[in-house]
């Protein structure tokens, strides 16, 4: 690039700067290859058949490319002793994750308004507590959260790992809120009570408009979570209603005979896709509307 | 319209007392500025007449109705806010309307009340903007014509100029001015700055550390100061102060004595009788910079009283050429005409006009 077309801070453009951007980028290049590899290693496999797996290598491209492992790993794979498929395990993560996004979302979006624009003697405290939430290990709520979950006559149900989700999640969607409203004036809210809005009134038609990016931010995390989510999966659901992270472990651990390699890099991708799909459609909306100018104060 | 009537009014975060017995009578129709420096309690006191804070003790009344317990919305006042406030995901439009949305108003008559306000403030041009798209002062325009479209009894302005430039914020103040004449509303009006202050009150509200120190037209605050607090706060280049001994010497003299030389001040024959119970004691004498002049300007009187000093600093400000000197310690000010200038460093004639020195009790910094 010539100097003239470069913007920005002046860098010196002598030899040994260079040769150290060069190295720079070298390394980098081997650190992107080391990161896609088991990616590609994962859709190449799954494109083969068991016969090529077997005579190729692990890093050779299939020759014949086929589609009957996702088939396979969709609809027929034996997880456990259900041979149906990866498909209704998944229809059992959707129907966990979006209720439990959009409860956990909503309701850490209203703490954090309230304790921002409404304080109240020891909203503070009530923060840290919430805050202290977000560092409790998984582990040590899995008891009581079993008997609570019983005691509520959900235990085993989707509907109770949706609990689990918002209740956990909870600590995490308030820090974020909380983080984000902080930064709106008070005199919008002031100006807007004066104005003769109330608590949802505020809330639903001046604040909510302003928070796009606390949402996306906190959909992204919170999708993540959830669904990759194993452990709550595994203690708190039985056999059918697994959601799907359980159910890949399931399906890989339930082999008959030949290990179908094949089926299994299939199913691995697609438990992961869903996350995938709402860091492009949500990262891109976010970006979209960081550019618009639309967020702006 | 109406009167607002403040008694008694307290106001504590925790253990820390912001307001301490604050009593105010507005007379419908005024334009009242509480003016003072930062952590004054000025700003409280606004919000309390708001509504956006709890009053501790004391009663607040809009009109003849009492309204301790009355939420901000039906205290009938409309609030324009130092950082605009403006919501910021609406049109211009939108947030002069959000009020009356709220509130239910027909849309005909909203859409009356806006093109009403916005004809009025000139902000026809931008109504289908946001605020961000907007400047500085449209946006200022933009807050004041939410507050008007309120139609309110009372206009609460907690310093709305002071994110504007020098210049904008002088023609927004011009502006203000003839809103009020022109309306003729009862207003408060929070600021800082004693130049806003001047300009715009019928009467001034002085306030220090949760107190009022004076409430009195801008004329009687500048003239006629009641302790060394307001003398001091009000004025730019604020008003020197001497810390001098009162004698006996031919007259009443007060003198002021520093590595220069002594200086007798002789005490106005008005204020000798105030003055003379404080023989031998030490007494604050405050000169305004603009009564020390270029001795022999004016025309000689038997008010005026020369003296010499050394000149250490001059400031050019255009009209007004300010000459820094050394009495009784502290820097002083003269402000001169810029033709009476004189280089630093020159020995310099000055002529104070003592009837229009003031002088307070040293102790208590009660005007005498």
């Amino acid at each position: 690039m010539r100097r003239a077309e470069r913007h920005g801070i002046v860098r010196p453009r002598t030899l040994s700067t260079r040769i150290f951007r060069i190295g720079l980028f070298v390394i980098l290049g081997l650190f992107v290859i080391y990161y896609l590899m088991p990616l590609i290693v994962m859709i190449s496999t799954s494109l083969k058949s068991l016969e090529e797996i077997r005579t190729g290598s692990l890093i050779s491209l299939p020759d014949a490319v086929t589609f009957e492992p996702w088939q396979k790993a969709w609809a027929s794979a034996c997880v456990g002793v259900r041979c149906v498929g990866l498909s209704p395990y998944m229809w059992n993560s959707v129907a966990m994750v979006v209720p439990a996004v959009i409860l956990s979302t909503f309701l850490g979006s209203i703490n954090g308004y309230a304790l921002t624009k409404w304080r109240f003697p020891g909203a503070n405290a009530v923060f840290v507590l919430m805050l202290f939430g977000a560092f409790i290990p998984f582990q040590v709520v899995l008891l009581p959260m079993a008997r609570t979950l019983g005691v509520l006559g959900l235990a085993g149900t989707v509907t109770g790992l949706v609990l689990v989700h918002t209740v956990y999640g909870l600590a995490f969607t308030t820090l974020f809120f909380r983080n984000f409203f902080i930064s709106v004036p008070n005199g919008i809210v002031q100006a807007a009570r004066i104005d003769g809005a109330g608590f949802f009134g505020i809330y639903f038609r001046i604040l909510l408009p302003m928070a796009p990016p606390a949402f996306v931010v906190t959909i992204i995390w919170q999708f993540t979570q959830i669904w990759n989510d194993f452990l709550f999966g595994v203690a708190f659901t039985a056999s059918f209603s697994n959601p799907v992270t359980v159910a890949l472990n399931n399906l890989v651990a339930s082999s008959t005979g030949v290990k179908e390699y094949n089926v299994d890099m299939a199913a691995a991708i697609i438990a992961g896709l869903p996350t995938l799909l709402v860091y492009i459609i949500a990262g891109n909306y976010f970006l979209r509307g960081l550019s618009a100018g639309a967020l702006k104060g | 319209m109406a009167k607002l009537r403040i008694e008694k009014l307290w106001k504590r975060f925790g253990r820390t007392e912001v307001l301490k017995g604050i009593g105010l009578e507005l007379e419908d129709g005024e334009f009242v500025v509480l003016v003072g420096p930062s952590g004054c309690g000025k700003s409280t006191l606004l919000n309390l007449i708001a509504g956006l804070e709890t009053v501790s003790e004391g009663r607040i009344f809009i009109g003849d109705r009492l309204v301790n317990e009355v939420a901000p919305k039906d205290r009938n006042i409309a609030m324009v806010f130092q950082s605009y406030a403006l919501y910021p995901t609406k049109t211009v439009r939108e947030n002069i309307t959000f009020g009356m949305a709220s509130r239910g108003v027909p849309r005909d008559e909203q859409k009356r009340a806006v093109s009403e306000v916005s004809n009025l403030l000139h902000i026809e041009a931008f109504l289908d903007r946001k605020p961000a798209e907007l400047s500085g002062g449209q946006r200022q325009r933009v807050a004041m014509g939410r507050a008007l479209v309120r139609d309110p009894d009372v206009f609460l302005f907690d310093e709305p100029l002071s994110n504007l430039d020098a210049k904008l914020r002088i023609e927004m103040r011009t502006e203000i001015k003839k809103l009020h004449q022109r309306l003729g509303k009862t207003v408060v009006y929070v600021t800082h700055d004693q130049v806003e202050a001047m300009t715009l009150a019928s009467r001034i509200a002085v306030m220090d550390n949760g107190h009022i120190r004076q409430f009195d037209t801008p004329e009687m605050v500048y003239e006629n100061p009641t302790d060394l607090f307001v003398a001091g706060f009000m004025g730019s280049p604020p008003m020197n102060i001497l810390t001098g001994r009162v004698i006996q010497d031919d007259g009443l003299k007060i003198v002021v004595s520093d590595d220069e030389g002594t200086i007798h001040f002789p005490v106005p024959a008005r204020q000798c009788a105030a003055v003379e119970a404080y023989l031998g004691r030490e007494v604050k004498l405050g000169l305004r910079p603009e009564t020390i002049s270029r001795a022999g300007v004016s025309e000689p009187s038997p008010d005026l009283f020369t003296f010499e000093r050394a000149i250490d600093l001059v400031e050019p400000t255009g009209p007004d050429t300010m000459l820094v000197f050394t009495l009784g310690g502290p820097a002083a000010v003269a402000r001169v005409r810029p033709e009476d200038r004189a280089p630093m460093g020159a020995t310099y004639r000055f002529e104070v006009d003592m009837p229009r020195a003031k002088i307070f009790d040293a102790a208590t910094g009660k005007r005498l």
